[in-house]
């Protein structure tokens, strides 16, 4: 009995010691998760992602990680593991589930042949009578084979895998030099064969095909900058989520297509829009709206203004702008065509009309675009003016180089805030008009006026005796334009997810 | 040079022993440089036709495939208008142990058999596949006025 009850007692325990462990691990679970807890103090807004930058460090490490794993769970060396991954694309589970469903199809897949011996690969003399089958040379003095025993001369060799890695780039699938052999040439046989230099570019070559290859993973486009982006957003949530990330380095760019940060307009709008501006199907679409050609010598004529009665200044033929006929058949009914009232002269018209409208819309929106981002450019040399005026800030007043700061802050903020306007008129050009449109147009003029007022600011010569006035304006404006882009980039990230948003194009 | 080595024993073979319906001669101011004849295979619309082709061993060679182009015209879903031709050891699937002699000869093997399921020339290979006796007939034709 007493045995019993102490069971019991250690029983109880143990259950009370479990709960508790359990309760803990609950509370512990989303400070695991990350962001969680930094998210509860700093809620995340509606057009911000979830990512974080990984270092070529990182990178590497997360690789060693993932292929110690694998080597661990299915009992290979770690080379081979490494070759697995490489061809399941970094799908552990998925790996793990075939191998051992059946191993040697997916060994064979991977071109992987499995053996005892340590080495995969024989370096050394050649048998006599041998003959390398790519220089033809009989009298190598050491020659290279894999388990396929198709041997080469160990020059033939290191030329071949040289010319696969630098030439064409290739570093997952070498294969035996032998034709129809699939083989992989394993890392270390590349290892004890290419020359120190090539075997870098090689483990570069297979850094960058990791990062390629995982859905997760973008390097950073900024120009050399090794760092890359991790961010699980799945794919097919990119048409209403524009995925902007900073790398460490500062650059902005956006995840789902690696152009630079074009909120608020989805990728696919940035894409449409892009080649729009692109073709010059535009040009020939203003030319048809706004000219005819004579009808004698087919000169393309634009009518700036006044009547009908047009004289061709190249050949001197007269004509009516409306019919297009010769203008003597007009008799006296001068400066009033009687054909304009007929049904086919209307149509025409009509398809003028509404052409030269639909180009005129696409101009408005094209050239606030254009010029926001003209102005972007510009406000590199505002950065360049702005640092200058902050050298003299610091000579002429009393305000050291932090209180100056404010100056550099408020160029970075017009800076982003350009870049968002500019993609606002993308957006807008093809948003359907309806009542929310309207609100949307508000946030982007109210933008547009405040970061004009900025930049108006920005650009006053400094008066010693109003630093500290300026100082105030430019903090203030500086804050006040911030806010606004939140509340626009706020609004058209929800109205993506509500699906507030009717476009001109089919969403896909 | 350990390559232009090669490229000698291959000219010095594909001399000494010629394979059947074809034959490689290396021009005399660049080895790299091969005018190529080669017989329409037997039971095939290229029969008796008298197929020139032109093979030219880039620098690289034989780390890189020889380039290979028809110069009579030839009807045929894998071969183009130019004489371009598709064959998975010229490009991918090349490799270094292959020689000017494995190449001529699957490019023989192609000409006995077409492929219209990975074609170069789409027209021709809609043909094929729509209507092969008539496709085969008009391959007779271009044999028999082009490859003389």
């Amino acid at each position: 009995m007493s045995s019993d009850s102490e069971d019991n007692f250690m029983e109880e325990d143990s259950d009370y010691e479990f709960d508790s462990d359990g309760s803990d691990m609950d509370y512990e679970e989303p400070n695991d998760l990350a962001f969680a807890e930094v998210s509860d103090k700093k809620p995340k807004k509606a057009y911000e992602v979830d990512f974080s930058v990984q270092s070529l460090q990182d990178i590497k490490a997360a690789q060693a990680n993932a292929i110690s794993h694998v080597a661990g769970i299915l009992g290979l060396s770690q080379d081979k593991a490494a070759q697995l991954l490489r061809s399941f694309k970094w799908n552990k589970e998925r790996l793990v589930e075939r191998y051992m469903d059946s191993s040697e199809d997916v060994l064979k897949e991977a071109c992987i042949v499995l053996d005892d011996t340590k080495t995969t690969s024989y370096v050394g003399k050649p048998r006599p009578g041998f003959t390398c089958s790519i220089c033809f040379d009989d009298t190598p003095s050491k020659v290279v084979g894999l388990r396929c025993s198709h041997l080469f001369c160990f020059d033939c060799y290191r030329h071949y895998l040289t010319q696969k890695i630098v030439e064409e780039g290739e570093c997952r699938r070498i294969l035996c030099p032998e034709s129809g052999c699939s083989i992989i040439v394993d890392q270390p046989t590349v290892q004890k064969i290419v020359e120190p230099k090539i075997l870098e570019r090689f483990r570069q070559l297979l850094d960058r095909a990791y990062v390629e290859d995982l859905d997760n993973l973008r390097w950073c486009p900024a120009p050399n900058c090794e760092n890359a982006v991790d961010c699980r957003l799945p794919h097919s949530t990119f048409d209403t989520v524009v995925p902007t990330v900073q790398c460490a380095c500062g650059n902005k760019f956006c995840f789902g297509c690696g152009l630079g940060d074009h909120q608020p307009a989805p990728c696919q709008l940035v894409k449409l829009w892009q080649k729009k501006c692109a073709d010059d199907s535009e040009t020939a679409n203003w030319i048809s709206a706004h000219t005819k050609e004579c009808g004698k010598c087919q000169s393309t004529i634009e009518k700036n203004g006044g009547c009908n009665h047009m004289t061709c200044r190249k050949c001197k033929y007269e004509f009516c702008w409306v019919c297009m006929g010769p203008w003597s058949e007009h008799g006296t009914s001068w400066y009033n065509c009687n054909r304009y009232e007929e049904v086919s002269s209307t149509d025409a018209r009509d398809a003028q009309a509404k052409s030269r409208a639909s180009l005129e819309r696409y101009l408005h929106y094209y050239n606030r675009f254009a010029n926001h981002e003209q102005s972007a450019k510009l406000d590199r040399d505002l950065y360049n003016k702005t640092e200058k005026k902050m050298e003299e800030m610091q000579r002429t007043s009393d305000l050291s180089w932090i209180e100056v700061q404010f100056l550099k802050k408020a160029v970075d903020v017009l800076t982003s805030c350009r870049m968002t306007l500019r993609w606002t008129y993308a957006f807008a050009f093809y948003l359907v008009k309806d009542n929310m449109t309207e609100l949307f147009e508000d946030n982007q003029r109210d933008l547009e006026v405040a970061v004009e007022a900025l930049s108006e600011l920005l650009e006053k010569p400094i008066e010693r005796e109003k630093i500290a006035e300026l100082r105030q304006q430019v903090l203030d404006k500086t804050v006040y334009v911030d806010s606004r882009r939140e509340v626009l980039l706020e609004d058209t990230a929800k109205g993506l997810g509500e699906d507030r948003w009717e476009f001109s194009f089919k969403r896909t | 040079m350990a390559m232009s080595k090669r490229i000698l024993k291959e000219t010095e073979r594909l001399n000494a022993e010629p394979v059947p319906g074809i034959s490689a001669t290396a021009h005399e101011d660049n080895l790299r440089y091969f005018d190529v004849i080669i017989a329409g295979p037997s039971q095939s619309p290229f029969e008796g036709g008298v197929f020139r082709l032109e093979l030219f061993l880039p620098e690289e060679y034989p780390m890189t495939p020889p380039k290979v182009r028809f110069l009579t015209k030839i009807y045929h879903p894998n071969i183009d208008k130019l004489g371009r031709i598709c064959l998975d050891i010229l490009k991918d699937k090349w490799s270094p142990a292959l020689q000017i002699r494995t190449v001529l000869l699957s490019v023989q093997a192609l000409l006995s058999s077409p492929n219209p399921d990975d074609p170069l020339a789409n027209d021709v290979a809609q043909h094929w596949k729509e209507n092969e006796n008539d496709a085969i007939e008009t391959a007779k034709l271009w044999t028999k006025n082009y490859a003389k």
